[in-house]
């Protein structure tokens, strides 16, 4: 049957419902999990085999030999897609993906984060 | 103004109606459209030429990129094309997967189509309500991929991700949810008089018109041609699905919206039969990093028509050539044959009603001069050379610039 | 003539409707993220939208005659302005009356219209002119049915003034139910006056940019947005003070409050008839409105006329 303003039932139930959108960044519901976020480095599994270099799609990720069998990585994380292209690649899973998504910073810079093979992670924030 | 009360306004590239640059000039007489003409390119990026200096497996999140929306179609299709090439057999579990993000995407892609549709007739509640619905989609490919766009889920060989049963179980509560709210826009395109009026009798395209010039997709399954490659051509696991092919007889913008609800509708029941078939099995086989020579072509029914890709290898790591065929390209010729004598309010939903995506078109450089009336293709020196050559004539000079490159090269 | 001037620029002139006229714009744009579901903007929004325009570089085309253009805004401000101060807000009787005001107040509702027409066509650009030419052709669509609504119970009332006619309704007051037709298709040409979906053709955002607006920017669209809300106000408060029952000889503050909850109930009407339709092309438009507005507006005042000649007095 046509009718103008058919929707107006949905409209009069929604004014009553809890609304779909939040208050970000008020209120933040996170990404779940299994989300491919920023990368994470275990230095000590690293044996510099430079796959994962080989194989990232943006050149993102860089490996540095800094002493005996020490590695550190340098991921410049505005080039990273984020695709964890380089997790499937290594064969030490010495890469790993997190969920942590809210990366904006006000300099690029600072989006150059470097993996140590120190006890401490220096990881810049 | 000129000519009698003629007035040409640019329609584009920067417009409220238009998501992606493209530009329309159109000839107005009052309301009335008398002429148009379109100019493609503002989204060219040169990926294809990428393409081939970056290896096979780079190139699967590259080819994804092209298009935000039919991200996983063109991924897919790519790496069918390179899996013929290597003359592997995909294990079934594989399949399954990309048939169910291929059609979780389809979902997404209808479901913000008719958000876009709703935006472009001024009816902002139904955007509103579309893309809350599209929010369970998108959720849901999040936990299954990792990724709201841009899935990243294929790899050459099978795909990188399993599939658990705690996600097979949400994936079937999704698809009661959003049938049920289907179903209720399928009864508001029924029955809400403003949306009838405002989209029947608009860009009318007759069978014979979608058939001479090339339609695919849902614009020409509304015009009654039965073409869809899912079931023309069947890949990955649609052979063994039970779906119908959703076509129409409206000829308008119309009969493509109920084109498009229909086939939300089979999507939902083809994911429920996949989730209910998938069979057990690796999900991956290994792939050596040297392709063999070779050249493929594959087919795939993305949401907004049949994509077309072309891979030939030549025995290395990176491809030799890559040429993709996006639908929009295909539906674009039609956009000027719809609005013959039609009206300037209407141009926005006609338009948006090919659902088109600028992204995936702007593929290839063709360079018509108009001096000699006469068009060729350019190879990459050439095309620099004849550039360092225009701008000395505008006063600009190149050339010692040009001499430090060489050298450096 | 202290008097006057505070009547002019504080109560019920610039002062009380520029803040009325954020609030209204509140109510509404509240009312239509919570129809659609959403959250909506916080209650300073529409002055901090002020306030932000205000602030901004106003670009003036080179093309463009900038006399008019900068002179339409405040033209069709003090327009709607002006026609305020004949609408009773806190008694049953207006700022100034006179027999015959009822018919001022509908021109000078008016002249907006005219107003967005000239700025958009001397503002010279292709998006602006078209949008001024479906505004003048939006205005014979609608002006029609909304004249003779309005003017229908004022035949009822025998008199040709607003205030005299709240004051005939209050001593009748069973009388206001033979105007609901005329109330309902009023809404319906208030909708078009205010170019609101499904009438907002000539503002179409996605065929035309903005319409007449389109090249405006800074003040000037600081000004006619703030014309836009007032008009809003002032064609609530005329719809209220002819159809609504008002005034029901209240103290005067219990009256303003009165008057408040009745502008609010039309601006929520509005507002609910702005969500659930799409928007019109403008040949549609005209063939609704002269198929079935207007004939339904005849209808209203031929039945005034009737009940004029039958009841008594």
């Amino acid at each position: 049957m046509r009718r103008p303003g058919k929707i107006s039932k949905q409209i009069i139930q929604s004014l009553f419902k809890k609304p779909a959108t939040i208050n970000y960044p008020a209120i933040r519901s996170g990404m779940p999990e299994g989300f491919r976020g920023k990368l994470k480095f275990h230095p000590e599994k690293c044996i510099g085999c430079k796959l994962c270099m080989r194989d990232c799609p943006s050149g993102a990720i860089e490996i540095r030999q800094i002493g005996e069998k020490q590695f550190e990585a340098r991921i410049d994380l505005g080039k990273c897609i984020y695709c964890g292209q380089c997790v499937d690649s290594c064969l030490k899973k010495a890469l790993e993906i997190t969920a942590e998504f809210e990366l904006a910073r006000l300099t690029p810079d600072e989006l150059k984060v470097i993996f140590n093979a120190q006890t401490k992670d220096n990881s810049s924030k | 103004m000129h000519e009698a009360g003629e007035v040409n306004i640019p329609f584009g590239p920067q417009h409220p109606a238009l998501k992606e640059p493209e530009s329309f000039l159109i000839s107005l007489r009052g309301e009335k459209i008398t002429a148009m003409s379109v100019r493609l390119g503002y989204n060219h990026r040169g990926i294809e030429k990428a393409c081939e200096e970056r290896t096979y497996t780079q190139d699967l999140y590259l080819v994804e990129r092209i298009c935000g929306i039919c991200s996983h179609s063109h991924s897919t299709c790519f790496v069918q094309a390179v899996e013929e090439i290597v003359g592997i057999e995909l294990p079934a579990r594989a399949k399954y997967i990309r048939t169910l993000i291929g059609e979780l995407e389809r979902i997404h892609s209808h479901l913000l189509w008719l958000g876009v549709a709703g935006h472009e007739i001024g009816f902002d509640t139904l955007l509103m309500y579309t893309w809350r619905d599209r929010e369970v989609v998108m959720d849901l490919l999040a936990k299954l991929t990792g990724n709201r766009v841009n899935y990243g889920i294929n790899s050459i060989g099978g795909v990188r991700r399993d599939i658990s049963p705690a996600q097979k179980e949400e994936t079937l509560r999704a698809m009661d949810l959003l049938q049920e709210r289907t179903k209720y826009y399928i009864s508001l395109a029924k029955d809400e008089t403003t949306l009838i009026k405002r989209l029947s009798g608009v860009g009318v395209l007759s069978n014979e018109d979608a058939k001479r010039l090339g339609a695919v997709g849902p614009t020409g399954r509304a015009s009654g041609l039965k073409r869809d490659v899912r079931k023309d051509d069947p890949y990955a696991a649609y052979a063994e699905l039970d779906f119908k092919v959703v076509t129409s007889n409206e000829c308008d913008v119309y009969g493509r919206t109920l084109v498009r609800l229909g086939e939300l509708m089979q999507s939902y029941s083809m994911v429920r039969q996949v989730i209910e078939k998938i069979p057990d099995g690796p999900i991956a086989v290994k792939v050596p990093r040297k392709i063999p020579a070779g050249e493929a072509v594959s087919r795939y029914e993305a949401p907004r028509g049949e994509d077309f890709h072309y891979v030939r290898s030549n025995g290395t790591e990176k491809p030799d050539r890559v040429k993709v065929r996006a639908p929009t390209l295909a539906n674009i010729q039609v956009v000027s044959k719809m609005l013959e004598n039609r009206y300037l309010a209407d141009m926005p939903i006609v338009v948006a009603a090919i659902d088109p995506c600028f992204s995936c078109t702007d593929r290839l450089i063709a360079v018509y001069d108009s001096g000699k009336k006469a068009k060729n293709t350019l190879v990459w020196e050439s095309l620099r050379i004849k550039g360092i050559k225009w701008y000395k004539k505008q006063g600009v000079d190149f050339a010692p610039l040009n001499k430090k490159l060489t050298q450096l090269l | 003539m202290l008097k006057a001037l505070f009547h002019i620029l504080i109560f019920p002139g610039f002062l009380f409707l520029f803040i009325f006229g954020l609030v209204a714009e509140y109510v509404d744009r509240k009312l239509y993220a919570r129809f659609q579901n959403r959250v909506g903007p916080p209650w300073f929004q529409p002055l901090a939208d002020f306030i932000k325009l205000a602030t901004k570089e106003e670009i003036i085309p080179e093309e463009a005659d900038a006399a008019v253009f900068k002179l339409i805004p405040l033209c069709a401000l003090t327009a709607t302005i002006t026609a305020m101060l004949y609408i009773p807000v806190w008694s049953a009787t207006a700022v100034f009356h006179f027999n015959g005001d009822i018919i001022v107040v509908l021109y000078l509702l008016t002249i907006p219209t005219l107003c967005y027409f000239l700025g958009g066509w001397y503002s010279r650009s292709v998006y602006s002119m078209i949008g001024a030419i479906r505004s003048l052709t939006q205005l014979f669509a609608y002006e029609v049915p909304f004249f003779l609504c309005i003017l229908a119970p004022a035949l009822l009332a025998d008199t040709w003034s607003i205030s005299e006619m709240v004051v005939f309704y209050n001593k009748h007051l069973g009388y206001w139910f033979c105007n609901l037709l005329g109330f309902a298709v009023a809404i319906i040409s208030l909708l078009g006056k205010l170019e609101k979906v499904p009438f907002d053709i000539p503002e179409a955002e996605t065929e035309i940019v903005a319409g007449p607006f389109t090249e405006y920017g800074g003040r000037f669209l600081a000004f006619l947005k703030m014309t836009l809300n007032i008009e809003m106000v002032v064609g609530a408060s005329l719809l209220a003070a002819v159809f609504l029952p008002f005034g029901l000889n209240l103290k005067p503050a219990a009256l303003f409050v009165f008057y408040l909850i009745q502008v609010f109930f039309i601006i929520a009407l509005i507002s609910f008839l702005r969500t659930i339709f799409a928007r019109l092309r403008l040949d549609q438009m005209i063939n609704f409105c002269w198929k079935y507005l207007a004939p339904l507006a005849f209808l209203q005042v031929l039945i005034n006329l009737i009940l004029k000649i039958m009841l008594p007095r």
